[in-house]
Parts: structure tokens; sequence; C-alpha cells
């Protein structure tokens, strides 16, 4: 599978190129997601792993045109099945959401509506797209209750959401989205807001939707552990671009950008030895406003040289890409080393471990 | 559903259970009153007084007293006015009270279609020249005091411009609508344009604020994640919850003006409603008929409170289980 | 903890909305207006507004003219008092039905109105604090009972219930205690319709102290072993006071249109005392001949009442808390 980063286009069921979304603001124009480029074959999943105002949601939304602000200015290429999303008309892409795309987001409390039955809400997303009848519609409903694990669902399909605790209104806002059968499905955040358990079950469902539905996924996270236990491809963003992408194994063995590695680090192990304070990245990612015209991450990275003025382009293999001016044969090198100093330094809050244990635990999918 | 109803059917009765307390108590237990000479009226004779005091009880401690009080209004219903003798007052309450009725809902329909049509207009072209207009007639509509737009109005219909445009206006006064639907409608036209206008604006000031939030809510990006027209987006998501707090504010007005804030627009129009009597009996201090008319009022805003109470349950499933 | 910073903040940006810097100066026009009626009355128009001046005269047009005039209509009984002569020395805005300067008057009834309204809005607002935080901060049995009257308030529709307040004490006047308030005295609305009003404040008031006392610097505080007392008055007050100052404008303009609305039934202010609201009703006899006397006062106190929500509109958007007045009828 690790071929799958790059695959020649046509095979591709989504093809993005140079992504760039910007905001006119008062203070001048934004740019929110910069030149980002990816392809996503049929059965993959791509996970986006990056900070909050990394850009992630936002490219997201910006293919299925769901950002609303007319100050947004969306630019590049995203073909699907071979169709160019962004120069869609809204007739169009509206006919393709919920149908071809569908999109599931962070808050499972809040993202349905709350005066309509769960039931009423999964009919409405079939019938929108296909001519069913009412009770048709209701039987279906039912069924997808059912698929994504919903005790007695032929009762449930007629509570209302704030019946539902947070776990059951997540599977029924996928039941919702897997409605019409989609091809693609984008999810943002969808277990960040549920507890452990939940989030662990709800990963297995999308493992197993994929593989029954056969649709493509691509889950936007910042957690590095999700993406590990889901993802076939891995894309790092910081600051609106791209700083790392590739087949997951390659980008969790041989994490390449320092910004990867500070993420990589951030993963909680319960199975560590020691228990350390959650490690973090110093710093915190720069508004959109005052991004570095360089590379994003140099006022945040322990090696930054004068290169790092100058900003870096995706480059280092053909499905293994990074942006960063470090030299590439001397990466692993350079990790460890940053991670003796933090380590004898006593501050275990950096970098403090390779990833091993992580790795460890790969043939669990 | 129906446990709600009931539950709410009891704090109802709860409720004017206390408004009844408290309005016997300000007429019959503020201090340094006579309440006799009150119910008697101005210089009633030592006999009248006399009969007055035992006939309520006065003599007897106050729980008994409260009781014969409302013997008389609820059960007996025989309380009659001191100033026209012998004029029974519930029935004079009942027979107005379809007038108010008239005109309360009547304005109430006008101006919550006008609020609607404005509301929706300005959120859907938020950030035009036509958000500041509807924040200016809202403000406007909450600041003018409604009998004197009354006033106003008379002033051009009856009597500036009755010669012209406006000669097919009729004089003051109501028509039943049994009597005649058309004169009914025709009588209270101004009034009901009036008491709308004041509403209108606010109540479209609201809606619009309410659906910019809802449009802003995650069940919208959902929604339009399925797919969905922008048009059901608005109607059956945003407005649909929109609803709950506007319906919520409406069950406060719409009982507050049955309940009496109307009887300004019924004084000024002339309308014999249950207002209009309160005044009347005001002008000449008949009290009997002043506790009766605010017993009835103060039932009719409870009613519309319960009514809207459950309205509200049925447009919000979470309200059910409150 | 209310440090200098967030106030100056909604300081700065109430200064920078026109529209409430605007209304905020009209208010103080009015007011300025108001206060120097005596000046106008004596040094302006040479007139009394309050004796009537049946067989008066004025000078229209250098012509000497009665103020009022026998009605040529219907049976000649009736008067026709003398209508807008725009003249600021010789009845502006006319007389009303006893010869009285209707513009002398509406700036002395504003006095009475904007004196009922402010002061009425300060103790409801005052009198509302004290018992929205003591009952949302103590709770219990306290907070029960508090909260019940005010359902009690609320529910009760609030015309009727100022006017069977207004049925009964204006004809004995009030017994509180060691002090007699008169029948007439302006005392009588400002206390009927500040009480009318209390739970309006009371209750917003109440739930936001009740989500404040589990904050963590309440709890704080309160673990730390601070007393009561000063918790209420260093914490919590601050805290409500940005709702309390919205309400201010906006029950300010309220209580003034329900005077006038009491005043117009005649239950509100009594003669000698005239309001914008007995304004109107003095003139509603003269409506289609002289309509002035009607239209001038109820002009004042929709232009004062929607300054005031504009103010009020800014002082929230400056502060902004979620206070929002039910509308008004």
């Amino acid at each position: 599978m690790p071929d799958a980063a790059v695959p020649p286009a046509g095979d591709a069921l989504l093809e993005v190129r140079d992504l760039t979304v910007s905001f006119r603001t008062r203070r001048g124009l934004v740019t929110a997601v910069d030149g980002l480029s990816f392809s996503l074959g049929r059965r993959d999943v791509l996970g986006i792993v990056g900070e909050s105002g990394s850009g992630k949601s936002v490219s997201m939304m910006s293919l299925l045109k769901l950002i609303r602000d007319p100050n947004a200015r969306i630019e590049g290429e995203a073909r699907f099945e071979g169709r160019d999303l962004i120069a869609m008309r809204d007739k169009e892409i509206r006919a393709l959401r919920g149908r071809e795309i569908a999109m599931i987001f962070q808050d499972p409390m809040t993202a349905m509506t709350p005066v309509y039955t769960v039931g009423w809400q999964i009919a409405e997303q079939i019938r929108t797209h296909e001519s069913v009848g009412r009770r048709a519609a209701h039987e279906r409903a039912i069924q997808l209750l059912d698929e994504v694990g919903i005790p007695d669902p032929g009762r449930r399909v007629n509570d209302y959401p704030h019946e539902f605790s947070g776990g059951m209104r997540q599977r029924a806002v996928i039941a919702m989205a897997l409605a019409n059968n989609p091809s693609l499905l984008i999810a943002d955040e969808p277990t960040t807001a549920l507890d452990v358990t939940t989030q662990a079950q709800i990963l297995a469902l999308m493992r197993r939707l994929r593989v029954d539905h056969g649709s493509s996924i691509i889950l936007i996270t910042h957690d590095m552990g999700v993406v590990f236990d889901i993802a076939d491809n891995v894309l790092v963003m910081y600051a609106g671009r791209a700083a790392e992408q590739g087949p997951k194994h390659d980008v969790f063995h041989r994490p390449r950008h320092p910004y990867t590695w500070g993420l990589l680090s951030s993963v909680p192990r319960p199975r560590a030895e020691r228990v350390s304070r959650l490690p973090t990245i110093p710093g915190s990612p720069p508004s959109p406003l005052s991004i570095a015209p360089g590379c994003p991450f140099a006022p945040r990275c322990r090696l930054r040289h004068d290169k790092c003025d100058e900003r870096p382009e995706l480059a280092g293999g053909i499905v293994h890409v990074d942006a960063c001016w470090l030299p590439r044969d001397r990466r692993q090198e350079l990790r460890r080393s940053l991670i003796e100093k933090a380590v004898s330094e006593g501050d275990p809050g950096d970098l403090s471990e390779p990833t091993d244990s992580l790795s460890g635990s790969d043939s669990a999918r | 559903m129906l446990t709600f109803i009931g539950r709410r059917t009891a704090a109802a009765v709860l409720v004017l259970f206390t408004i009844s307390v408290l309005v016997f108590l300000i007429f019959f237990a503020t201090p340094g009153v006579d309440p006799a000479a009150r119910i008697a009226g101005r210089n009633a004779d030592p006999a009248t007084l006399a009969q007055v005091r035992h006939e309520f009880g006065l003599d007897r401690p106050i729980p008994i007293r409260y009781g014969l009080m409302m013997q008389h209004l609820f059960i007996a219903r025989d309380l009659s006015s001191f100033v026209n003798r012998g004029d029974l007052v519930i029935p004079q309450i009942l027979h107005a009270a379809p007038v108010t009725l008239s005109l309360v809902i009547g304005a109430a329909i006008i101006w919550m279609v006008l609020a609607f049509l404005m509301g929706t207009a300005s959120a859907a072209k938020r950030g035009t020249a036509f958000d500041p207009v509807i924040m200016l007639v809202g403000v406007v509509g909450v600041s003018i005091p409604a009998y004197w737009l009354g006033e106003v109005v008379n002033l051009f219909t009856q009597s500036r411009w009755h010669s012209g445009i406006f000669s097919w206006v009729p004089p003051l006064g109501y028509v039943p609508l049994s009597t005649n639907p058309a004169q009914w409608a025709l009588h209270l036209l101004f009034p009901w344009l009036t008491l709308a206008a004041l509403y209108a604006g606010i109540y479209a000031r609201v809606l619009r604020g309410e659906i910019l939030e809802a449009l802003n809510e995650d069940y919208v990006r959902t929604a339009r994640a399925k797919g969905l027209t922008e048009r059901r987006i608005m109607v059956r998501h945003a407005l649909r919850c929109s609803l709950i707090p506007v319906v919520s504010l409406f069950g406060l007005d719409f009982g507050a003006l049955v309940g009496g804030s109307a009887l300004l627009t019924e004084v000024v129009f002339g309308l014999p409603g249950v207002g209009k009597l309160t005044i009347d009996s005001l002008q000449n201090l008949d009290l009997p008929v002043i506790m009766g008319c605010v017993m009835y009022a103060a039932f009719f805003v409870v009613l519309a409170n319960a009514v809207v109470d459950v309205l509200y349950a049925a447009l919000d499933p979470r309200a059910r289980r409150a | 903890m209310a440090s200098a910073g967030p106030w100056r903040t909604a300081l700065v940006t109430l200064r920078r909305d026109r529209v409430a810097m605007v209304s905020l100066g009209i208010f103080l026009l009015i007011v300025l207006a108001c206060v120097l009626a005596p000046v106008y009355e004596h040094s302006i128009a040479h007139t009394d507004a309050f004796t009537s001046n049946i067989s008066g005269t004025t000078v229209v047009d250098d012509k000497e003219v009665p103020v009022l005039a026998s009605s040529d209509t219907g049976l000649g009984l009736g008067v026709t008092p003398i209508g807008p002569t725009w003249d600021v020395h010789h009845y502006f805005l006319g007389a009303d039905g006893q010869g009285r300067d209707v513009m002398a008057r509406l700036l002395y009834g504003g006095r009475s109105s904007l004196l009922i309204g402010i002061t009425s809005a300060v103790i409801a607002c005052g009198v509302a604090t004290l018992l929205g935080v003591v009952a949302g901060y103590f709770g219990g049995v306290l907070d029960a009972v508090l909260s019940r009257i005010f359902d009690v308030i609320w529910a009760f529709p609030v015309y009727l219930l100022a006017i069977s307040l207004s049925v009964v004490l204006l004809t004995s006047g009030l017994q509180l205690g060691p002090v007699h308030i008169e029948g007439n005295s302006l005392w009588l609305p400002i206390l009927i319709i500040a009480v009318i009003y209390v739970p309006y404040v009371a209750r917003p008031l109440r739930g936001q102290v009740l989500s404040l006392r589990r904050r963590e610097f309440i709890v704080a505080g309160i673990g730390l072993g601070a007393s009561d007392l000063r918790i209420l008055i260093r914490d919590v007050l601050p805290n409500v006071m940005p709702t309390v100052l919205v309400f201010l404008p906006l029950m300010t303009a309220l209580n003034m249109l329900t005077e006038s609305a009491l005043s117009f039934l005649s239950i509100g202010v009594q003669p000698p005392n005239a309001s914008w609201g007995t304004i109107i009703n003095d003139g509603l006899g003269l409506l289609y001949t002289r309509p002035m006397v009607t239209v001038a006062p109820g002009l004042m106190i929709a232009l004062t009442a929607v300054v005031l929500n504009l103010l009020g509109d800014g002082v929230r958007s400056a502060l902004d808390p979620k206070a929002r007045l039910r509308g008004a009828a």
C-alpha cells in the first residue's frame, strides 16, 4: 500500500493540485491554505494532521464550497473523478455534496438540527439525492442506524438528537453521511469530542465502513495516534502548507520534518514506562496574519539556520516528501541528538523518544 | 406530551391562585385603607357600608375574606357594580372579552406575518441597507406610546384626511363578527395596523438576529454538506429553530396584550373590550368591576402563557422534559 | 476582579459608536431643555404654565388676539384655544383647553416624565440588583421565595398591576412606616413603576449570579475563607454591573412609556403636576381642532425613548452582555 501516495493521475479518486485558500481582511490578504497538493486513491484513507489553525479544515471545506465567507478566494484544481470541484457551479457541487462526497464534523453534539428526529434527518439526506418514498427512506434510516451499531434502531430512529449520547450521535451522523453510499467521506476531527472508549469504537466503525462500502476517507485530526490507527497515507500540515507527506509507514518510521518529530512525540502512550508530562512543541502555531516568509516552522524549530529564511519546497522522493532545508541524509542523526539533548537537560517536554513503541503495534490494523 | 400539558396546566392554576391572592391583598389588605369604603364607592351611606362589610366578610379573618371574594367572583358570579347598582360584573366581562380577543389576535397575525417577511428578507440580505432600516423600525416601534399612535391615526383617518383618501373609514366603534364580518374587519383595520406597527419591527429584528445566529450553527453546516438547497436550509433548518425563541417572546407579548396592554388601544379606538371596561370603571373607581377585570385578565394571560408553553414544547423537543 | 481595562475598552468603543453618541447628545439636550423649563416660562414666554388663562390675550403678527376663542362650529358653546404661533415669546405651540402655554407645559411635563423614568429605573435596577444577587448567591429558601415572587409579578400583566396599585394608592396615599406619601406625589408613580419592573431585571441577574457562583474565582474566594460580603462586593458585583448598565437606559425608556400610559389614564401623575402623558390626555378633547397639544408630547416621548433605546443598544454592544428587555407596548 505504500505506493499509493502519488499514484498516476486518472487512477485517483481525488487529485488536488495547488489548492490555495485566501481571505481578504482589513489587514490585508490572509492565506489560510497555501499550495496544497495530494491525491487519494479509491478505498484509501488519508490522514491530514496538524495543530488547530493549520488550514486542514479550511482546505477540506473549500473543496465542497462550504466556505460561505464572501471574502474567501479559492484557487487551484481539485479533480474528483475527473471533474474539477473548484470550477463547479453551486448547483453542480450541491448535487455532489452528501451523494458523492459526504462530510462529517467535529462536534456531534451540535451537528444535527435539534428539532427533528434522527430518523427524519437521515431520511432527509436520502430523499435529497434519491427519489425514494417517505416510508422507504425511514426503513433505510433504521438499517443504517443498525449498521453503525445503534442498539434497538427501530425505536431510536424516532429519538431526537438530544436523547442520544455523544458517541451515539457521532454514529448517527456517520450513518447519515453514508446514506447515499458516497465514494468519499471527509471526517473532520470525528473523534476529538469523544471519550477514549467511544473514540476507539468510532474508529473501528470507520475502518469497517471502508471495507463494506468501499469509500475513500479523508480524516482530519490533530492526533497522530488516530492517524496511525487508520490511515494509509499521511499529510502533515503546518501554517497552511504541507510540511511532510507520504505513506504512513515512511512518515512514522522515518519522519523527516522537525515538526513531524514534535507531533510524534506528542502522542500520549499509556504503555510508556515513566509517566511524563504530555510532551509539547514549544511555542504556538503562527497567526495566519504573520506567517514567516521563509519556512513557516522556523520560529519554533530548534534546528533553524540561515537557509530557513527561504521557503523550502516539497522534495526528497517520489512518495515521501518534506519541506525542510536540513540535509536529508543526516535527519535521523539530528533527531537523535535533539532527543539526547532534551533528556540530558531533564526536559522531557520535547521530542522525548523515538516512535518505536508506536510502530511496534503496527500489525493491529 | 400529554403529561407535559397536564403539568403545565397545574402550574398555570398555581400561578392563577397566587395572582388572585396578590390582587386580593392589594385591594383588601393595603394598610390604612378601609376596603368597604372602596367597594361601596365614594360617599356611600353607612347602611351600604355595613352591608358591604357583611357581604364580603370584612369583619372576619383575611383567609375567610379571600374565600368569600373568590366565591363572589367565580362561583356565584354575583359581584355587582357599585356605581351602576345591579350591573353584574362577570357577564359584562364575558361580553367584552371577544372584542379584546378580536383586536389582539388580528393584530398579532398581521405583525407576525410582517415580521416573518422582513426578518427573513433582512437575514438573507444581511449587510445591506436593509439592516439599519429594520433596526430603526424596531426601535421606533418599541418607543412610541401605543395610545398616542392611535390618536394620531385617528387624527388622519377620522378628521384631517377623512374627506379624502380615508373617506371609507367607518367611525370609531365595534361591530361583532357574528353581525357583519366585513364591517367587523373594517372597524378593526386601523386598530390592528396600529398595534401591529408597534410590534412588527421588533419581531423582525429579533427574528433576523435568531436566523443569523442559527445560520452560524453547526447543524446548518451539516445541512449544507448534505447537499440541501439554500432555500431548504433557511426554511426547514434555520428558520424552524429560530421560531423557538420568537414564539416564547410572542407568548409574553400576546398574554400581556390580552391581559391589559391593549386596553389603551381599545380606549383610543372606542372598542368596548375588557380594557375599555377596566378604564371606564377606573374613572369612577368602581372597585368590584376593576377587580373582576383584573382577575379575568390575569386568567387570560396565564392561559396564553400556558398555550405558548405547550406550543413551545411542540416546537422544541428539548423542552418537553422540563 | 474589576480592572480599569475592560471598562476603559468599553468606554472607548462607546465613544466611537456614532449612533450612541448622537443619541446621548440628543438625550442630554432634552434633559437640559426640561431643566430650564422655568427659565423659558418666565423669561421667554412670560406665562404661567400651571394657571388657566381663560380670558387672556396674546400677540400674533402684532395683533392682539384672545388665547381662547369661542368656537364657531356646532352650538358655539365650546372654545378653541390658539394654535401654534411658532413664536417662542407668544404661545409657540399654542394653548391648551385652559389657555395655558403648551410649550411651557411640555418642558415642565418633560421634567416629571424624565424624573419618573430615570428615578424609577434607578430604583428598579438597584432593588433588582440587590435581590437578584442575593437570591443567586445565597440560593436556598431565600432564592426559592424571591424567585416565586418574581414569577408571580412577571406573570401579572404590568399595566393591570400598575393600575391596581395606582387605584388603591392614589386616593389615600401610601404609609411606609413613618413616611407618608401623598396621593398626588410624584413618588407614587415612581415607586409603582419601579416595583412592577423589578423582575424584568432581577431574573436575568439572578441567573447570571447563579452561573458566576460556579466559576473558579468565586469558588476560590469561598475556599480561602473570604466573607460573603467581600466576595459579593469584590467579585460578584463588578461582574453583573455591565448587565445593569445596559438595562438602565432601556428601563428608563420603558418606564417613561409606562408613566405616560398611566398618566394618560389619569392614574399616573396627578395635578398640579404635569407630565407628557397628562398633556396628551389634556389634548384629547382638542385632537381634531388643535392636534399639536396631543402630538407634541407624544413626539417628545417617542424621541426620548428612541434615543434611550439606541443608547442602550450602544452600551450593550460596548459591554456585550446578553441583556435583552422584552418588547414594550
